[in-house]
């Protein structure tokens, strides 16, 4: 009965034409929050709070951007931002280097429960230690400190960078490090002429990865950063959002402020989007 | 329950298996563990273990000005779980939890078929969309949505009053119900790409001959969903399923931010904002400590099946 349709591929089919318009539908749904956010940030406020919305920025300007640099704040929250991100990418990608090294290159007692150590960390969230760590801190007199986040936040990502680098590594044939070797070079120039060059993808996708997490991280710098003068971004976000609960809001700034937040993030993200499904899924990521 | 992914093509063997002649005993690969162990043990390590013991202990305010805690064995546990409003508060996350990765993934399965459905260029607009929205920082994305569900000036007040329902000035986090609907609404939205394109690279794995040859048969649309892509598809959805569910037992970020946006704590708090307010607001820490490790249980328990599946990949 349906021997009718056997030239399947080529045919305009009506289920194809409904197919479509349900995607095209679901994406504008999808896209539309983050559009909003575009539109809003480019209007001026005396447009937003009038009754009917503008669904285009026409007559639309860059001065909610400009009046976010002028008024001040945004500057420390983006120096915070910077610090903590920086230190962390650093640290975290020297440290899970190393051990990604010696998990992938060395057969030794106790791997095995390193590595399962590793990923039960890795999933230990945030939310079930954050007392704890905010006690700790308070202790060691790290609170509202880029330091005291840093170390938090490099023990948070360190995990899973180990996990996505001992791909890397293993990708790299041993063979190439013992040929060169063979010809004469120590063990450090083998490493450092031929492996460490077939590493830099891996190590720029976890850098990527660290540098996402540091970046977007809310809970732990709430507890840890509770000063105003020590926030960072995503907290300086937040208290736009906390002052819309009791005055009028700019909204037009604080879309752009958003706006100013994301960027970054979404040209990175796409850069990695591809590795982190992988090796979220498959738990490996083969470079 | 079998966590193995035999579609996907893998490598064979990872270089790690051969390697000659490094037997002998070296202390090497134990001082490259070290840094990555100090600074895990430091942050995580120690909390831990504190916890671990403020949780059995009396740790109040009168502690925090330096009276000495008492050992109270499993006493706050059981003061803890003897309130309903902790009962009140697990239910509610999960339930949360439960309804929110179901609704995710079978969105984003949904989603991965129209995908897999449409031409190139439909498919490329999709993925675009989605991307974008998974490629949110979530504390923009709740700024967005709180704009967006504003009650004041809110584009969903407005459209669902020119609907002809009159939702001016409806405050939607005031109810606990609809605080929820948005809550659930911004999860989703923000958690249904990485299950789209996950089970869309799961489906690209799935030959044309089977689905051709399948349709030539007689079989329809949803005895094809059913008999051949489900079960090959059943690995990654078996995964993204838990990590899903393990995710969003632990919202905090988009609770805390609606929250923040005029909400009633009380009756809206989820497990993490109960213990922030527990720990950071009301300093008893011997109880948010206790509730943690609940958490931390919890979490445990439902990452075992994830680890072991990614401990069999490593091999």
């Amino acid at each position: 009965m349906t021997a009718a349709t056997v030239p399947i591929r080529r045919r305009i089919r009506p289920a194809r034409v409904v197919n479509t318009v349900i995607a095209l539908l679901v994406a504008l749904a999808w896209v539309f929050p983050v559009y909003w956010m575009l539109n809003s940030s480019l209007l001026p406020n005396t447009v937003l709070t009038s009754t009917t919305p503008r669904f285009l920025p026409l007559g639309g300007s860059l001065d909610n951007f400009a009046a976010i640099f002028r008024e001040g704040s945004f500057w420390p929250a983006l120096g915070m931002s910077v610090a903590i991100t920086l230190t962390t990418v650093v640290v975290c990608l020297l440290f899970a280097f190393l051990a990604a090294l010696a998990i992938s290159r060395f057969r030794f007692r106790g791997r095995t429960a390193f590595v399962l150590a590793v990923l039960f960390i890795q999933m230990l969230p945030a939310e079930g230690l954050f007392i704890a760590q905010y006690k700790l801190m308070g202790s060691l007199n790290l609170l509202n400190s880029v330091i005291g986040v840093s170390i938090l936040y490099i023990a948070a990502v360190v995990p899973f960078t180990i996990w996505m680098l001992r791909g890397f590594v293993a990708g790299v044939p041993v063979d190439l490090e013992e040929a060169a070797m063979v010809d004469g070079l120590s063990r450090t120039q083998a490493f450092f002429r031929i492996t460490f060059p077939l590493l830099a993808p891996g190590l720029v996708a976890s850098g990527v990865y660290a540098f996402l997490q540091a970046w977007n991280e809310f809970t732990v710098a709430l507890v840890i950063l509770q000063a105003q003068e020590s926030q960072t971004l995503p907290l300086w976000l937040r208290t736009f959002v906390q002052a819309s609960a009791t005055r009028e809001t700019d909204w037009g700034q604080v879309m752009a402020a958003s706006t100013l937040v994301a960027v970054p993030v979404i040209v990175f993200f796409l850069f990695v989007q591809g590795r982190l499904t992988s090796g979220l899924v498959a738990g490996s990521v083969k470079g | 329950m079998s966590v193995t992914a035999p579609d996907r093509p893998r490598q064979a063997a990872p270089a790690s298996t051969r390697q000659p002649g490094r037997r002998k005993f070296s202390f090497g690969p134990y001082l490259l563990l070290v840094p990555a162990i100090v600074v895990l043990l430091v942050a995580l390590g120690y909390p831990l273990v504190w916890q671990f013991v403020t949780s059995m202990q009396r740790y109040g305010l009168a502690q925090q000005f330096g009276k000495p805690p008492e050992f109270v064995g499993l006493a706050n546990y059981v003061e803890l779980f003897s309130d309903p409003q902790t009962w009140a508060v697990v239910g509610r996350s999960i339930a949360f939890c439960l309804v929110n990765a179901l609704l995710t993934v079978l969105l984003g399965v949904l989603i991965a078929l129209l995908m897999n459905a449409v031409g190139k260029v439909t498919r490329l607009i999709l993925q675009v969309a989605m991307l974008l929205a998974w490629a949110m920082p979530v504390i923009a994305s709740m700024t967005i949505w709180i704009w967006v569900f504003d009650w004041r000036r809110g584009i969903v007040n407005w459209a669902l009053t020119q609907l002809g329902l009159d939702f001016t000035n409806h405050n939607w986090l005031e109810n606990p119900l609809s605080f929820y609907f948005v809550a659930t609404l911004v999860v989703v939205w923000m958690s249904v790409p990485f299950v789209a394109f996950s089970v869309f690279a799961g489906l690209t794995q799935i030959s044309d001959e089977v689905m051709e040859a399948a349709a030539l048969d007689g079989a329809t649309a949803s005895q094809r969903f059913f008999s051949i892509i489900l079960p090959l598809i059943r690995p990654v959805l078996m995964i993204v399923t838990l990590l899903q569910v393990i995710w969003d037992l632990r919202v905090f970020a988009q609770i805390k931010m609606l929250q923040d946006a005029g909400a009633p704590t009380a009756s809206t708090d989820l497990l993490g904002t109960y213990i922030y307010r527990l720990g950071v607001g009301s300093s008893d820490f011997a109880m948010a400590s206790a509730l943690s490790i609940f958490v931390l249980l919890l979490t445990i328990a439902l990452s075992f099946f994830y680890v072991m599946h990614l401990m069999k990949e490593d091999q």
